[in-house]
């Protein structure tokens, strides 16, 4: 257990390190923040007040020393704390993140089922196409496509931006709203794909893993209906494979969204790095990644936590090493 | 398969995660009210903080300053009502009686002597005002409605300078970022009081019914911070907001022809040209026709610069890469504006001409050289580029061009390591010294001359005829000192001037919006037509 | 050349060809090789020389007729560029930095899971930490931020891609090699006292090549989707190469006022190219290995 909080510390470290020398290392920042009409004596300045004309090291050290107490700086543009700003903006990709996984979760597994249950069907067949398609196709250009068949063509829905929001336990969310959800189901749609067509290949061969199982058979010969054998006792089974993919995939739809937020517009945490990267500022895309570094460590650690607390008999070694 | 226990354990980390999403709807009330688009975000509510155009223009709605400026610059009474010059060095200004500040606290002079200290000393800023307030040596009150500001050498540009400086409280002189940020501190005498600001989203405002000038048409206003170009032209359609700005060319014909809507259009400050290496002898981007890098700089030349000038096709990229949106010149400054030269014409796309004048200086079979643009900063910037380096070649300068994101190509122009490069300006004063100053006249660190003359472009003339109108009081004699430097600068091709860019505003019908040279949208300067 | 030799290649053909759909795609895909390989040949314009465009013929219809009276089959973009000939090139850049991306991948892959199997204890499970942090972060933020300190430029794509990818194959690898690395044929090689280099490269990794080759395939198409993406993104390849991702992006902003097929065609062209090489690599996995379950 020390062993393995060591380690996710090293990690933390380590990409610390990398991002930070990575990142400081290019560009200048006060080329594109100061004002065009500034003389050089100005920008001395600025560059003193960012604190920019210190060796690298010793910024180094500023940071890590501020970052332990929960610091990571300050953005350079606003002078608001990068963590604040990532904070700010976390509430629009966590409720894109939850759209798009509950898109695939309501279609995949029907679909899957379906296609599990009458593997030689036309309709199964085009489902698992349909699948490959998903897998297949850049996520970047099917939202460009969904734009213009539902916005530019078809008209129905707003092509970008983030609808109304409500106040909901001091966080500002848009799926409460009409106008919300129409922001909402393009994006959503576009970063579900993915999802969607793993989850149809997942139902469908559990489907057809469990259908030939003993107790599916004891079941039907007890002359149980079709909806209660395929209701309960299927989806039963195959719901645990599939939970835990869910699980494990949230994190890459959160990182996924940085594509999708970027083509919709959508106001989100992906959006700010994108921003931040054109804009060089520095201290936001260290506290980006940082952060997300920190999730990705945090989901897999809590995990092997919860699993070997389960299971006494895994070691915490080995559970880090299975994956 | 993962086996159960670790699906367990997922599945519990969920539960989690989705039980802090409860739901208690609620509908947002809506009163009748103003909202524009804008393009651009804006970094802080701190009028101080970030000396940057779209900060400037919401603070706008909040504050005022002593001098204030018209669409087209002209200098014209704010907070102060009339300025004279004591003597070369002393201004006296006459301060607006009966003018108060949103809280309801009257505006003195202390207010202004605190808002001067205040501006250039914001901690952490990125781009401080400090360089609007350098020329002042000291602050003198006379009376609490009479100031006499002394500058350090005489210097003319004085109220243009004040007219960026917000006046705010004097009580807040000590006030933080934070403070401003969250709205505690902001407290101006504008025709807006502050409502909400929500970062990269919105600012809400309502009407400063207490306000000394003409009132805004609106009760509320809402300024909606919509960057990406088909999201502001959407959000204007779908009708989410009633007005935007910058109307992006590809949109203009398509919106232009919407009988809902209604756009204005007027000529912008901000020139886009082009920056010729005019003074290393090996510049790094220059080869012959082979490849090989030339012995002598070919755009030390005039006739070579002039050449590549003519060789470019103005209208053809006014017209088909701007869609409209851009006018040929041949000068810094547009019609109107304190330093336009009448008589400089846009110089005519003559490519046989071109030809002849690179036979005449020595390039008959031409030389390669690489054009380094931005891709992020000016509308079309990259499109632009490619536009006039495929021009530049067919008269046998073969062209790359290597376009990239404003956050490298300013420091590596800043560093000069480019030969050839196109870039914008806008005159942040308004009149021709600013263009001047930064970009023909010789880089001098001590002066504060040529921070982006990104050619090193140098001519005695220019420099002196700059540096004597900068000393020099008289408005007329100024003008003339400005305009005779802009003819030298231009004569000599010290930079290719493309065009000027058109502001394009578009709004529901029934709304109307003068268009503002120096491509500011502000809430109050909306009218509704009956 | 024995019949021991061919008669597997063709009962692989054979195999390979059963599906039609597969058969098909492998059509596709070699008929989009042909073009991308000879793009200079089948497009009546070098897109990339400026000189030959005129700015006259910018954004022109499918079938409409130019200034110099020549017909753009597919229309033109922004610059007057043949949306035809911009493809070809294009899908020349893509399947370059895709392939590529994807050999290097392979060869610094392989030979970390090789060493890692063969040499074992610390080195093995320093390398397979280093793998499995990598493997658990997406590819996307991983290229993005690397692009980010890189900068732009076909070079760092084609590095950034590299980086994202060589953990799949050092895991593979590694994986059969230490299956393999216990038969008796590599028993009897180490009695007879051959070099370890010489067991390693001539003995273990042939028997470690057919999931090597089927990851390769797929990890083809996702280069080529990476690099789109990161270029659509802005944080790609240069305007001077542009790729169909940049091509994609460029007509961006025209397809939302109604001119589609700036970005249009390049998409199709991507989208059948991803596909075409994706069913190419399931169907080369079911025949090579039908037990392998990525």
């Amino acid at each position: 257990m020390l062993r393995r909080l060591m380690q996710s510390t090293g990690v933390l470290f380590v990409m610390s390190l990398l991002v930070f020398f990575g990142v400081y290392a290019i560009g200048n920042p006060v080329d594109i923040l100061v004002n065009p009409n500034a003389d050089q004596q100005d920008i001395a300045r600025a560059i003193a007040e960012l604190g920019l004309d210190q060796p690298l090291y010793l910024q180094y050290w500023h940071f890590l020393t501020s970052a332990l107490s929960g610091d990571l700086g300050r953005s350079f543009s606003t002078g608001i704390p990068a963590l604040e700003l990532i904070f700010q903006r976390m509430p629009a990709t966590l409720e894109l993140a939850a759209a798009s996984m509950a898109i695939a979760i309501v279609l995949g597994i029907p679909l899957g089922l379906y296609a599990g249950l009458r593997p030689d069907s036309k309709i199964a067949k085009g489902i698992m196409a349909g699948s490959i398609l998903g897998f297949s196709l850049p996520t970047f250009w099917v939202g460009l496509m969904l734009i213009m068949v539902f916005s530019v063509w078809l008209g129905w829905l707003p092509p970008t931006g983030r609808g109304d929001t409500v106040e909901l336990l001091g966080v500002q969310v848009s799926f409460l709203t009409l106008d919300g959800w129409s922001h909402l189901l393009l994006p959503a749609t576009n970063l579900a794909l993915f999802n969607l067509a793993l989850l149809i290949r997942l139902t469908r061969a559990g489907t057809r893993e469990v259908m030939v199982q003993d107790y599916i058979r004891f079941a039907r010969a007890k002359g149980l209906s079709d909806s209660r054998i395929i209701g309960v006792h299927v989806l039963k089974n195959i719901m645990i494979p599939i939970v835990t993919i869910v699980g494990l995939e949230f994190g890459s739809v959160i990182a996924f969204a940085v594509v999708t937020e970027s083509i919709f517009a959508w106001p989100g945490m992906g959006k700010l790095l994108i921003d931040s990267i054109n804009q060089l500022d520095r201290p936001v895309i260290v506290a980006y990644v940082l952060l997300i570094v920190l999730m990705f460590v945090l989901i897999n650690l809590v995990v092997d936590v919860l699993y070997s607390l389960l299971d006494p008999r895994i070691r915490l070694a080995d559970a880090g090493g299975a994956r | 398969m993962p086996s159960m226990r670790r699906v367990t354990a997922t599945a519990l980390l969920l539960l989690v995660a989705t039980s802090a999403l409860v739901a208690l709807p609620q509908a947002p009330a809506r009163a009748q009210e103003l909202s524009i688009g804008l393009s651009a975000a804006i970094t802080s509510m701190d009028p101080h903080f970030h000396n940057l155009s779209p900060n400037n223009n919401v603070m706008e709605h909040l504050y005022e300053t002593l001098v204030a400026k018209d669409g087209s610059y002209r200098l014209r009474p704010g907070l102060a009502e009339s300025w004279r010059t004591v003597d070369d060095l002393t201004w006296e200004f006459r301060l607006r009686k009966g003018v108060r500040f949103h809280d309801g606290s009257d505006f003195t002079a202390a207010d202004v002597v605190a808002s001067l200290r205040r501006a250039p000393n914001v901690p952490k800023s990125p781009s401080s005002f400090g360089i609007y307030t350098r020329q002042i040596a000291d602050v003198q009150v006379v009376d609490p409605f009479t100031i006499r500001v002394r500058t350090k050498t005489p210097y003319p540009l004085l109220p243009n300078d004040l007219s960026t400086i917000y006046v705010i409280s004097a009580k807040h002189e000590k006030a933080s970022t934070e403070d401003f940020n969250a709205g505690r501190a902001i407290n101006g005498t504008g025709p807006w009081r502050f409502v909400r600001w929500q970062l990269d989203d919105r600012i809400e405002l309502a009407r400063n019914d207490a306000y000394w000038g003409p009132k805004p048409a609106w009760e509320r206003a809402t300024l909606r911070i919509i960057a990406k170009d088909p999201t502001r032209v959407a959000a204007l359609l779908a009708g989410d907001v009633r007005a935007i700005e910058n109307v992006p060319t590809a949109d203009i014909a398509r919106l232009a022809l919407n009988k809902e809507l209604t756009l204005s259009r007027g000529i912008s400050n901000r020139f886009i040209y082009l920056h010729m290496d005019s003074a290393r002898d090996r510049s790094p981007f220059v080869a012959d026709a082979s490849g090989k890098p030339l012995e002598k700089n070919p755009l030390k030349d005039v006739r070579v610069r002039r050449a590549m000038s003519m060789a470019v096709n103005r209208q053809a990229i006014a017209d088909k890469v701007m869609e409209g949106a851009a006018v040929p010149t041949g000068q810094l400054l547009p019609p109107g504006l304190f330093g336009h030269v009448p008589g400089i014409r846009p110089p005519a796309y003559d490519p046989d001409g071109a030809r002849r004048l690179l036979a005449e200086a020595g390039y008959p079979d031409g030389f390669t050289i690489t054009l380094h643009a931005p891709n992020d900063r000016y509308v079309n910037d990259e499109q632009v580029a490619q536009a006039v380096a495929g021009m530049l070649s067919k008269v046998g300068i073969r062209t790359r061009v290597e376009a990239m994101p404003s956050a490298v190509f300013f420091s590596r122009a800043n560093n000069l390591e480019f030969s050839f490069l196109l870039a914008g300006w806008a005159a942040a004063t308004g009149e021709a010294s600013s263009s001047l100053r930064s970009l023909l006249a010789t880089f001098d660190k001590e002066k504060g001359l040529g921070v982006s003359n990104r050619g090193r472009y140098s001519n005695a003339k220019v420099d002196q005829l700059t540096e004597k109108g900068l000393s020099t009081l008289n408005d007329p004699a100024r003008e003339k000192l400005f305009q005779a430097a802009t003819e030298a600068a231009i004569a000599d091709v010290g930079l290719i001037p493309l065009y000027h860019q058109v502001g394009v505003w578009g709004m529901r019908r029934g709304l109307g919006y003068t268009a503002r040279t120096d491509e500011a949208t502000w809430a109050h300067e909306f009218s509704l037509e009956k | 050349m024995s019949a021991a030799v061919q008669s597997p290649l063709r009962r692989f053909l054979a195999e390979f060809a059963a599906s039609r759909v597969a058969l098909g795609a492998a059509v596709l895909l070699a008929a989009i090789l042909f073009a991308a390989l000879f793009a200079p040949l089948l497009s009546p314009q070098d897109p990339y020389d400026l000189a030959q465009l005129d700015i006259m013929d910018s954004k022109l219809e499918p079938g409409a007729k130019g200034a110099a009276g020549n017909t753009f089959v597919l229309g033109s973009d922004e610059q007057g560029r043949d949306l035809w000939s911009a493809i070809l090139y294009g899908l020349r850049i893509s399947l370059g930095v895709g392939v590529l991306a994807t050999l290097v991948a392979m060869a610094f892959g392989t030979l970390v899971g090789l060493g890692s199997a063969w040499i074992g204890g610390r080195f093995d499970s320093l390398m397979m930490r280093i793998v499995d942090l990598q493997l658990s972060f997406p590819a996307i933020l991983v290229a993005l931020v690397l692009l980010a300190v890189l900068g732009q430029g076909v070079d760092k794509v084609v590095l950034a891609l590299v980086i994202v990818q060589w953990a799949y194959y050092a895991r593979t690898v590694r994986g059969s090699a230490l299956v393999e690395r216990n038969r008796e044929y590599i028993e009897a090689a180490r009695c007879l006292a051959l070099s370890p280099a010489r067991i390693v490269l001539r003995h273990l990794l042939p028997n470690c090549l057919p999931p090597l080759i089927v990851i390769a395939t797929v990890q083809v198409a996702h280069a080529i989707a990476l690099e789109a993406t990161l270029s659509f993104l802005g944080l790609g390849m240069p305007i001077t190469s542009p790729s169909l991702g940049l091509l994609i992006a460029n007509g961006y902003t025209q397809l939302l006022s109604g001119k589609y097929w700036i970005s249009f065609f390049p998409g199709v062209a991507l989208v059948l190219t991803i596909v075409a090489i994706n069913l190419v690599g399931d169907q080369l996995r079911d025949v090579l290995n039908p037990r392998l379950s990525r």
